[in-house]
């Protein structure tokens, strides 16, 4: 065979390949939207579920994935941030530094069910928080954790080092340096990485399987010490667990779960995209 | 008044290593209050780094280390606390290094850092350090515009202006012109003779014809060691050591 | 300013930064201390299993009866199902992924590469549940018809949905390594008169090589830990398998399906635990051995 046929072909294979990762996301897109979209109208999200969830909406998951998304990045980010700061700002490179890359990288493999069996032992057990939000949201936080720290740290080295140098020589102190001359340039980084880490705590389901997830729940939640019920582990239920729930109710639900995560995504990709071409060192 | 001849910095057996690398060895010399004191040397000579010795800039540095002892005043910068001894000892480097804010807030950094708050207090610290550095006329209709905005020549007077802004007793200089057109180089070198009234200056070049415009005394260094140290025009005109006749004429550097 | 009013100052701020700075510190090792931290309380929770299982038995034990009189707790037939879902899916997705990020990083022109960067960070974020959801309503279906078996849930669908999600893992990972192959290999090999598709081939391909092994072991731990899905489209059947088109259950769906009905402290709440033991420590393993890797060759 002639290395021009050779290559030609080879490429096509590549391309066929590549072609084999991207469709399926198109084709449950497609799927998503064709059979969940009759669903979606303000009804749907705005009312309680009836008849043993086979008709109604589903308000109160959505209400309740935004409770804990909302708690694991109030809990998240300050930790994240801090983190990354002392890995970049003040850690040398050493055993402890290494060490802390080390348990981050183990932290982001960690499978997310055995989060919820940590979620479980610690939060709900252990602490005596029983089955809540605040377990629910403390659990997705620590999963989304390596996600903020890894953005943040990103962020942060990204600030050239004659900031640092410039302002230290004028007398500023290590946190001044850290606070004025790096932390503001590295925001749009960190925000990056907290939506990201927002998109991944909203669609998980096992963490919060044995720490907060109601199966169903007749009124909303009171107090972060409630239950709630959750979009992912509701799309779980109706679809597993709950025999004759109508296909567009389910499909509906997917729906509404895929667009706050892929919107969120998205908002982070663009987000990203921008910075990068407005720098200006 | 202080007498121009008292003793501002004293280095007594300064030994610099980065690494393995030793930077300087064993260096003794003193610089004295209100003058101009340049540094001349080839690549690698030393002279930068002992320049950010002075005001602990070394410090940052992974696998730095220091013997002897450098004396501010009298007293060891090592106990002197390091954000007073920077705030005393200021630098303007060899690139600009305007910080991504306005013209303002570059030049309120410094007093800001060290607590001043009072605004009708830092536009008085914005207008005096600007007129000493010769860029109001030129900026003040814009103080709020980026930093990053300015010409290369003016970025560089905004930085003399930031470290005059924190009222410092000496000022570093390190090679703050090699990036500059000949107008902004006479600019740089005419504030330089201005100030010395105020501070001591300690200026680093690579440029020798600099040297001799504007040093009071000049020291010349090669390979981490002090080769002489006398009036800038005695080192120009009548060196006592070759080498330094062989680098102020040029033949080599 | 004066010297005073500075001094005090300087005091007041620096009492606050010394307390900003042990923050920063704790927070520092908080990933360390959670590491540890999950161990210890999978340990607590788990460990007393052993007291009536050994640890033979346990990890050996071909049957999984948690809730017979007596209780039977082997998990080979879970460790026998995450492989064999696990080994599908290496099989489908490792050379795709290769390809694919061979074709992202090397041929695609800069537009579409940057489309297709940001297609499979989507894909990453299609939350599991999903995905098991369209497994189960498409794929399954699929694979009952196609084979005509009783169900469509079996190890080769949940192979299947797996190999799919490793996907993210192995291409974006992969491509960072192709792509961080210095130029001056491929130029070399142009300059020789080596086609593009013989340097991409020969020698990119060739010097990305451990980038790529790493891309597919944190592939893999993803796909080994990965739970929702795989509960969803897998059957759940604890038996060992003698097919992809059997059902299975792997370690993770045991834990998610059946914490819910166990009691707190029993014997088969520790059982779980215990599976959650037996993954931590898998995952850690893949994570550690392939971040040493990486750093050993980075700095050859």
């Amino acid at each position: 065979m002639n290395v021009r046929t050779e290559q030609k072909l080879a490429f096509s294979v590549l391309f066929l390949c590549t072609v084999l990762v991207v469709l399926p996301v198109l084709v449950i897109l497609g799927i998503i939207v064709v059979k969940g979209g009759s669903a979606l109208n303000w009804g749907f999200l705005t009312a309680m579920p009836r008849a043993g969830m086979t008709a109604g909406g589903i308000m109160p998951a959505i209400l309740g994935t935004l409770y804990l998304v909302m708690g694991a990045v109030l809990f998240a980010v300050p930790l994240g941030v801090l983190s990354a700061i002392y890995l970049v700002e003040y850690s040398r490179e050493g055993r402890i530094s290494r060490l802390i890359k080390l348990a981050i990288v183990n932290l982001a493999g960690v499978p997310s069910v055995v989060y919820g069996l940590f979620g479980l032992g610690v939060f709900v057990v252990f602490l005596g928080m029983g089955a809540s939000i605040l377990s629910g949201s403390l659990t997705l936080g620590i999963m989304i954790l390596p996600v903020i720290i890894t953005a943040s740290r990103e962020a942060l080295e990204s600030v050239p080092r004659s900031f640092r140098v410039v302002s230290l020589s004028l007398g500023a102190s290590r946190w001044q340096t850290i606070r004025y001359a790096v932390l503001p340039h590295a925001i749009p980084g960190i925000l990056t990485g907290t939506i990201l880490g927002l998109g991944r705590a909203a669609g998980e389901t096992a963490p919060i399987l044995f720490t907060v997830a109601a199966f169903y729940l007749p009124k909303l939640p009171q107090s972060m010490f409630d239950q709630t019920m959750a979009l992912p582990y509701h799309l779980y239920v109706i679809s597993t667990q709950v025999p004759g729930v109508p296909e567009n109710i389910r499909f509906g639900t997917a729906l509404v779960l895929l667009l706050l995560v892929l919107t969120l995504n998205l908002a982070a990709i663009l987000l990203r995209y921008r910075f990068r071409k407005r720098k200006r060192w | 008044m202080v007498a121009p001849t008292t003793t501002c910095i004293s280095a007594k057996d300064l030994t610099l290593h980065f690494g393995t690398t030793c930077a300087l060895r064993s260096l003794s010399l003193d610089i004295r209050k209100n003058e101009i004191f340049t540094i001349i040397g080839p690549a690698n000579s030393g002279k930068s780094s002992f320049l950010q010795a002075l005001n602990r800039l070394n410090d940052l540095q992974v696998g730095y280390r220091e013997e002897g002892t450098i004396e501010l005043d009298g007293v060891n910068i090592r106990s002197i606390d390091i954000e007073q001894l920077r705030a005393r000892v200021g630098i303007v480097f060899a690139l600009p290094f305007p910080l991504p804010m306005s013209i303002y807030d570059n030049i309120t950094y410094g007093p800001r850092m060290h607590g001043l708050r009072n605004r009708a207090r830092l536009d008085d610290i914005v207008e005096r350090s600007l007129s000493e550095s010769f860029l109001w006329d030129e900026v003040k209709d814009r103080l709020h515009a980026p930093a990053m905005n300015l010409s290369g020549g003016q970025q560089q007077r905004l930085c003399i202006a930031r470290i005059l802004a924190v009222e410092p007793e000496v000022i570093l200089f390190d090679e703050p012109t090699s990036g500059l057109d000949p107008i902004s180089t006479a600019r740089v070198e005419e504030t330089m003779r201005i100030l010395r009234s105020r501070y001591t200056i300690v200026l680093v070049t690579n440029n020798v014809a600099q040297a001799a415009r504007v040093g009071d005394r000049t020291a010349f260094f090669l390979m981490g060691e002090l080769i002489e140290l006398d009036g800038t025009s005695v080192i120009f005109t009548t060196p006592s050591d070759r080498r330094t006749d062989d680098y102020v004429t040029g033949k080599f550097g | 300013m004066s010297t005073d009013e500075r001094r005090l100052a300087t005091k007041v701020r620096k009492v606050r930064e010394f307390l900003i700075e042990r923050t920063i510190f704790v927070s520092g090792i908080t990933s360390i201390v959670i590491v540890a931290l999950i161990f210890i309380f999978l340990l607590k929770e788990g460990l007393s299993i052993f007291l009536t299982e050994s640890v033979f038995d346990f990890l050996g034990g071909q049957f999984w009866y948690p809730i017979s009189d007596p209780a039977v707790f082997g998990i080979l037939p879970l460790i026998a199902g995450s492989v064999l879902v696990t080994v599908g899916a290496a099989i489908l997705s490792v050379p795709i992924g290769i390809a694919s990020a061979l074709y992202i990083a090397e041929i695609a022109p800069p537009r579409t590469k940057e489309v297709l960067k940001a297609g499979i960070e989507l894909l990453a974020a299609i939350p599991s549940v999903i995905i098991g959801f369209i497994g189960m309503v498409t794929l399954g279906p699929l694979i009952k018809d196609l084979f005509d078996i009783p169900t469509g849930l079996t190890a080769l669908t949940g192979s299947l949905t797996l190999a799919f999600m490793a996907m993210p893992t192995i291409v974006s990972i992969a491509e960072d390594a192709i792509t961080a192959v210095p130029r001056q290999y491929r130029e070399a090999a142009i300059a020789m008169g080596a086609t593009k598709w013989q340097t991409t081939w020969k020698i990119v391909a060739v010097a990305a090589r451990p980038g790529m092994v790493a891309a597919v072991m944190l592939g893999m731990g993803r796909v080994i830990g990965e739970t929702m899905a795989v509960m969803m489209v897998t059957g759940n059947a604890a038996l060992i398998p003698h097919s992809f088109l059997q059902p299975v259950r792997t370690l993770t769906a045991t834990i998610a399906a059946e914490m819910g009905e166990t009691v707190q402290g029993g014997d088969h709440y520790a059982a779980l635990f215990a599976i959650g033991i037996v993954l931590f420590i898998i995952t850690f393993l893949i994570n550690a051995v392939t971040d040493l890797y990486l750093h050993r060759s980075v700095r050859k």
